[in-house]
Parts: C-alpha cells; sequence; structure tokens
C-alpha cells in the first residue's frame, strides 16, 4: 500500500531534530526499515517525519575505556564488520536480509522495540544501556528497563534514542546467539543472546530470551561454580523460561515458543562455554 | 534544514544510472513510485511494499536497498542504479547472461531486484560459497525458479570473473 500524507522534515543537527519532536506528533525515520513499512501498512500515521539521515557524525562506531557507542545511524551492515561488540558478528546475520541491514540502524530497532528483534535482545543480554536525548538534556536507561511490552518502551514522545552503549566484555568471555524462525530473516520464534565467564567451571553467565515473551528478558542466574556442560545450560534455560509469560500466535502458541526457549538457551549457553577462555 | 509540508509538491534532483535526473515528488511518494513514474523507468518492480519480497531493489550509493521502503524525498541527490542501468541498451552483463543461461529467472518480476543485491554481494564477496549466496537471495522472493539456477548463475559468475583477472 501507500503511505498515509505526511508533512518531511530533514534536519542538519541533533538540535534542530530535537526541536522538531518537541513541537508535536511527530516519527523519527533513520533507516526506516520499520518506519516506512509501518506507514505503507498505514499502521503509523504521523503529522510530521523527521528524516535524522543527513545529520553530521552519526555513524561511526566509537570505543572508550569501558565501552562501545553506536550512534543513531549506524547502519546493521556496518556493525556486522565491527569486531568491538562480538554478539553484532553473531546475531546481525539474523536481522532482517543484507538488502535491509544496508539501511536499518541499531539504534531504530532499539527504537521501534519488536519483541523478537535481535538488536534489543544483544543490548539487553549485555547490559547496555539506550541514551536519549530530548530539549531538556541526556538520560542513559538499562536495557532491561527501556523496553516496555510490543513496541513500547520508556521513551518519552519528545526524546531520540541517539546511541546505544554497549559495555566491554571482560577478557576470555565467551559468546553465543541462536535463533529459530519459519524462514532466514523472518522474525524469531525464539532468539537468545548469553555470554560467560569460567575458569574450568562457570564465574558469570548471562543471558537475554527474544521472542518469547512480550519483551527481551534479562537472567543473570547465580551459576558460580557449576560445571560448564549441556545439563547446566539446560537447567539454567528451563529454569529461565518457566518465569516468562509466553506470546501466542499463528506461528507458535505458548507452549512452543517455551519449548522454543529452553533449546534457544541450551545452545546459546553451549556456544558461550565453548567460547570462554580462563 | 529542509521541511516540506504534507501536500507540497517539490523537486527531486538526483543521479539515476549515471545520468542527473530530476522529478516531483510529495513526502509520500515512495523511490520505487518515483523511479518508475517521475523518472520513467519502469524496471524497478513493485511487490509487496513493505520490504519483504525484495522485487523493488535498487543500488543507493552502491548499496541494495528496498526503494519501497525509501521516500523520494530522501533520495535528493543520491546516486542511484536501477536495472536499466546494469548494461548499455540492448546488451547484457555477465550476470544477465548467467541468469539467461542458466535458467534463472521465469517471469522475471523478481529479477532486477535480485541483479541489484547481485551486484553488492559480488563486490564485497568476490568468491562466495553457496551458503553465502543462499543468505544474500534469502531477501528475494522468487515464486518461479526455486533459487536454484540463481545460485548456479550467481556462482558462475564469481568463478569466471576470478578466472579472468
Amino acid at each position: 500500500m501507500k503511505p498515509p500524507r505526511f508533512s518531511y522534515a530533514r534536519p542538519e543537527t541533533l538540535e534542530e531534530a530535537l526541536a522538531l519532536l518537541s513541537d508535536g506528533e511527530a516519527n523519527v525515520l533513520a533507516g526506516g526499515m520499520s518506519l516506512a513499512a509501518m506507514l505503507n501498512m498505514r499502521l503509523a500515521a504521523p503529522e510530521l517525519v523527521i528524516d535524522i539521515n543527513r545529520l553530521p557524525d552519526c555513524d561511526t562506531i566509537t570505543a572508550d575505556g569501558d565501552a562501545v557507542h553506536t550512534p543513531c545511524l549506524v547502519r546493521q551492515a556496518d556493525a556486522l564488520k565491527d569486531a568491538s561488540v562480538p554478539l553484532f558478528a553473531l546475531a546481525l546475520p539474523h536481522v532482517g536480509h543484507m538488502q535491509t541491514r544496508n539501511r536499518g540502524t541499531l539504534c531504530g530497532s532499539v527504537a521501534h522495540a519488536d519483541p523478537s528483534a535481535e538488536v534489543p535482545l544483544c543490548l539487553t543480554a549485555l547490559g547496555g544501556q539506550v541514551e536519549l536525548a530530548s530539549r531538556n538534556g541526556t538520560r542513559r536507561v538499562a536495557a532491561e528497563e527501556f523496553f516496555e511490552g510490543l513496541l513500547s518502551t520508556v521513551r518519552e514522545p519528545d526524546e531520540m534514542v541517539t546511541a546505544l552503549i554497549w559495555p566491554k566484555a571482560e577478557t576470555g568471555t565467551g559468546h553465543g546467539f541462536a535463533e529459530i524462525a519459519q524462514r532466514r530473516g523472518d522474525f524469531a520464534l525464539a532468539a537468545v543472546a548469553a555470554w560467560a565467564r569460567l575458569d574450568g567451571d562457570i564465574v558469570e553467565v548471562g543471558f537475554a530470551l527474544g521472542g518469547v515473551e512480550d519483551r527481551p528478558r534479562l537472567f543473570r542466574p547465580g551459576a558460580s561454580g557449576m560445571p560448564a556442560t549441556e545439563s547446566t545450560a539446560r537447567e539454567l534455560a528451563t529454569a529461565a523460561v518457566a518465569e516468562l509469560d509466553a506470546m501466542s500466535d499463528h506461528q507458535a502458541n505458548a507452549a512452543f515458543r517455551r519449548h522454543l526457549g529452553v533449546e534457544m538457551a541450551t545452545r546459546a549457553l553451549c556456544d558461550a562455554f565453548a567460547g570462554a577462555t580462563p | 534544514m529542509k521541511r516540506i509540508a504534507a501536500d507540497e509538491r517539490v523537486m527531486i534532483s538526483l543521479t539515476v544510472n549515471g545520468r542527473r535526473r530530476a522529478g516531483h515528488a510529495t513526502p509520500r511518494m515512495l523511490l520505487s513510485d518515483f523511479l518508475r513514474h517521475e523518472v520513467g523507468l519502469p524496471g524497478t518492480h513493485v511487490g509487496c511494499e513493505h520490504g519483504v519480497c525484495g522485487a523493488c531493489t535498487i543500488l543507493i550509493d552502491g548499496r541494495a536497498e528496498r526503494s519501497c521502503l525509501t521516500f523520494a524525498v530522501q533520495a535528493e541527490g543520491r546516486e542511484i542504479v536501477t536495472i536499466e542501468g546494469h548494461a548499455d541498451a540492448g546488451t547484457l552483463n555477465d550476470l544477465q547472461q548467467a541468469f539467461s543461461e542458466h535458467g534463472a529467472l521465469q517471469c522475471g518480476y523478481c529479477t532486477p531486484g535480485v541483479l541489484a543485491s547481485c551486484v553488492q554481494f559480488l563486490a564485497e564477496i568476490p568468491e562466495p560459497d553457496e551458503a553465502a549466496v543462499r543468505d544474500m537471495l534469502s531477501g528475494h522472493i522468487c515464486r518461479c525458479t526455486g533459487y536454484v539456477g540463481m545460485v548456479r548463475a550467481v556462482l558462475d559468475v564469481a568463478a569466471k570473473r576470478v578466472s579472468n583477472r
């Protein structure tokens, strides 16, 4: 279908963009891989679309001492080639297709907050943060608290997601990612991003489950001293999924989604164990 | 800052297939429709119009992207290559020739989009394996061929380009 009528603005500075956002009902257009589709299907009908694609200096991944920053115009395809966050190479191939990753942004995926999306899942698993800016200032929200449910976040209407902050992993941390979808690039029925630190046995482990509940959910089980085996992975996965209020839809009912969640979490944790070095 | 009212028709200038072109668009006009109806290049096909089928894929600044998820007003000043720009009129480039030889198309509706993806893919990955080709093709829906001919065509072109280096 064709999109509804909307006015268009293409700010050249972040200040201009934030001023427009504070003015009234508007949507921010970055890659447009979610917003343009929603406009075409008439699921969104903003008065104003704010095209941020020509904001300067927002497309480069930077790193400081303990974190990697991905500003609002870092495309998924470019992040995929970046080694600074090990989960990118594992998870981003599952985000849409090459042709949508070329344009889709990391921040856009987080702002859109689809429950099955991989970028929100990875940010949650790693304990990352979302940077939000408005005319009144900038704040950072932990990913775990940012997502409120289906396409719903704590972002205020006058705020824009300006960057994601990815904590750097300690040396030796292993990472794993597992996803199941009906076709390559489709929405995940269940997806899991995991990391682990070992000293032979488990020192610390974290993982997030996506696609099962209406938002990504973080788990940090007290598993210190447990053996880094498949049976431990399955035990942690089963305990986590038992806490989830699984969604049902035409693709998978809640029981099947929980089953898939356990399997994906087991696989992702095993991969994280295998990738960890003492 | 550029601002365009909802009903305002503005002139959009961009480069299409190496030539400066211009046309009119309101903010809601999709780039796919702009190329077909304003620029007069109907080789860019329109399928699902929500980014899933891949028929409208074109090269924007060298990257294969969905023209149905891009608004014409966003393309101001960009370099675009549509299927009409892949080879001189009346001739086929090596990819098109291989698609013909390997039966990589039947009705041809998905083909302009598929070829845009193949151009970027082979530029970035000159020696792909079958799994990588299939992953790239996963961004396109073809209801005729079952993709086998496309996979063979892409691998054939890759092998020939490498041996011709």
